[in-house]
């Protein structure tokens, strides 16, 4: 084993170092300390090449979900739109489970809107307006993030790469037509513990989510691919992400689109 | 602190709203300071503005976001009073120069309909208390240095009460949801920050619960047509002459504060 050491790594053996941390349930350090060259261009060609073997392997595509949808946190990373990265049907958590800490490093749990696309959206030029009412439906939604990289310390390159920390995800229980909700005031409460811990509204992403999903299908098309009719889209946390602790209980509360409970799993450390 | 000690300390306090000079930290000057003796300092300014011919309208509750509270080291809220010289109307400018170092705050405020005084108050006893709630944006201000507060500087400057600016549509109770109302702040068109009411102690009307709790035990009663600002929804943004900010509550409108600009002899360099 050569974790750490520093090597010539390209996007193939990156793709698999990756897949293996998942796989194994480690962390380790970013490939940006020994390949400065891992830009964001690379890191989403070997996102793209994890998904080939993500599918390989069986695992069907489901959708997408953005990250760095908040103005604040792109200024910070020295980029201007929100990353992209895959959903597999493997990512699913059915609601009511607990967080699976079995196959997850680091979980931290965020709240986010999420789409479900009822017509194709094809960049580039595609506005909010557009955006809009390509979806079919929108729900509340709970993303568990994790990163393969230690203490979630990444640079741009390496969080693309890593499918920009994707791990699970569950959705809430009420599906409503973006006709029947504001979402730029759409209240989230997060709580652990029964304390709150943190408050939103959904505009805390890119303004509002339809236009942190135009900036997407935009960004989606210089890669010649669209945002396709029937997929899940997941658009962003609102809030910071809380740290999922085993013995833990997470509530997300949405205004309108209802509450979405996750257990933290695994055995409580005192 | 012995009285003159107490008295001291509110003097100093009174000056620094005068001058728009701050002062030091009370703590730094005061040590063995206690939560009794802040009060105390707070009532004596509050006497001397009665006095004075300001006529007290309501109350203030702080210090009930998790966030403030950790900030802060202290695991419970605090409270201040409202004078009448306080409000300021919608739209009409607000001298910014008024204050030392303003912050604005988005609040859902309560009007009561009748007096509310502890202990044994429930969450049904400030419920059925309430008149109707107002959207507010809160003006907060320290006359201590750089706002280096502790819990018990902020306590005995009126815990940090500057003023406020209350919307104009009375809201019934029945008609929000106090813990998932959202609210999005804008400073001069720019979102700032957002929130959900429930950043506020789990839901704002705890916040009344907890101050006719706290206050009736001392003697005090809040009044009927007393209004209650609970505390605020997200965290106090910062604001300059000049500046508009707005607070947007989903479904229940906007209320707006505007900051006059700096009087024009400032700009000569």
């Amino acid at each position: 084993m050569s974790v750490d050491r520093p090597q010539a790594w390209d996007v193939e053996s990156v793709a698999a170092e990756l897949l293996a941390c998942e796989d194994e349930v480690r962390d380790r350090s970013p490939f940006t300390d020994d390949w400065r060259e891992l830009d964001v261009a690379t890191g989403y060609r070997i996102q793209d090449r994890t998904l080939e073997q993500r599918l390989a392997r069986g695992e069907t595509l489901v959708g997408m979900k953005l990250g760095l949808t908040s103005r604040a946190k792109q200024r910070r990373m020295g980029v201007d739109t929100p990353f992209v990265a895959w959903l597999t049907d493997a990512m699913v958590l059915p609601a009511g489970d607990p967080v699976p800490q079995g196959r997850l490093i680091h979980p931290r749990i965020e709240p986010e809107i999420v789409f479900v696309m009822g017509r194709r959206l094809q960049g580039p030029g595609v506005t909010v307006a557009q955006a809009m009412a390509s979806v079919d439906q929108v729900l509340g939604g709970a993303e568990i993030i994790d990163s393969r990289y230690r203490d979630f310390a990444f640079t741009a390159g390496d969080v693309i790469a890593d499918n920009a920390s994707s791990g699970a995800f569950v959705t809430g229980p009420i599906a409503l037509s973006p006709c029947n909700i504001d979402l730029s005031t759409e209240g989230v409460l997060v709580e652990v513990d029964g304390a709150v811990v943190d408050s939103a509204t959904a505009a805390a992403v890119q303004g509002h989510p339809a236009e942190a999903l135009a900036l997407a299908a935009n960004e989606l098309a210089s890669r010649g691919r669209a945002i396709e009719a029937g997929w899940i889209v997941l658009t962003g946390g609102i809030t910071d992400a809380v740290v999922a602790r085993p013995g833990s209980t997470v509530w997300t509360h949405f205004a309108t689109l209802g509450s979405i409970y996750l257990s933290g799993g695994g055995e409580a450390t005192s | 602190m012995d009285s003159f000690a107490r008295e001291s300390a509110a003097q100093a306090l009174l000056e620094a709203y005068e001058t728009k000079i701050p002062i030091a930290p009370l703590t730094d000057t005061h040590e063995g300071m206690s939560l009794d003796d802040a009060y105390a300092i707070q009532e004596l300014q509050t006497r001397r503005r009665l006095e004075e011919g300001r006529v007290l309208k309501g109350h203030k509750v702080c210090l009930t976001s998790a966030a403030t509270q950790r900030q802060l080291g202290v695991d419970q809220p605090d409270h201040g009073v409202l004078f009448d010289d306080m409000f300021f109307l919608e739209h009409a400018p607000i001298e910014a120069g008024h204050y030392l170092a303003p912050k604005v705050e988005p609040e859902i405020a309560f009007v009561l309909r009748s007096p509310l005084a502890g202990p044994g108050v429930t969450v049904v006893d400030a419920i059925g208390a309430v008149d109707y709630v107002l959207l507010a944006l809160e003006i907060i201000d320290s006359r201590i240095r750089d706002w280096r507060i502790t819990i018990l500087d902020t306590v005995a400057d009126n815990a940090s009460s500057g003023g406020l600016v209350l919307g104009s549509t009375p809201t019934r109770l029945g008609d929000v949801d106090l813990r998932l109302v959202g609210v999005n702040l804008h400073r001069n068109g720019q979102l700032v920050a957002t929130g959900a009411g429930g950043a506020v102690l789990g839901s704002p009307i705890n916040a009344l619960v907890w101050l006719a709790n706290t206050l009736g035990p001392r003697g005090v009663t809040l009044e009927a047509g007393a209004v209650v600002l609970p505390g605020s929804i997200t965290a106090a943004q910062a604001v300059d002459p000049g500046d508009t900010v707005t607070a947007t509550f989903s479904g229940l409108g906007s209320v707006t504060a505007q900051f006059a600009p700096a009087p024009s002899t400032s700009e000569v360099r």
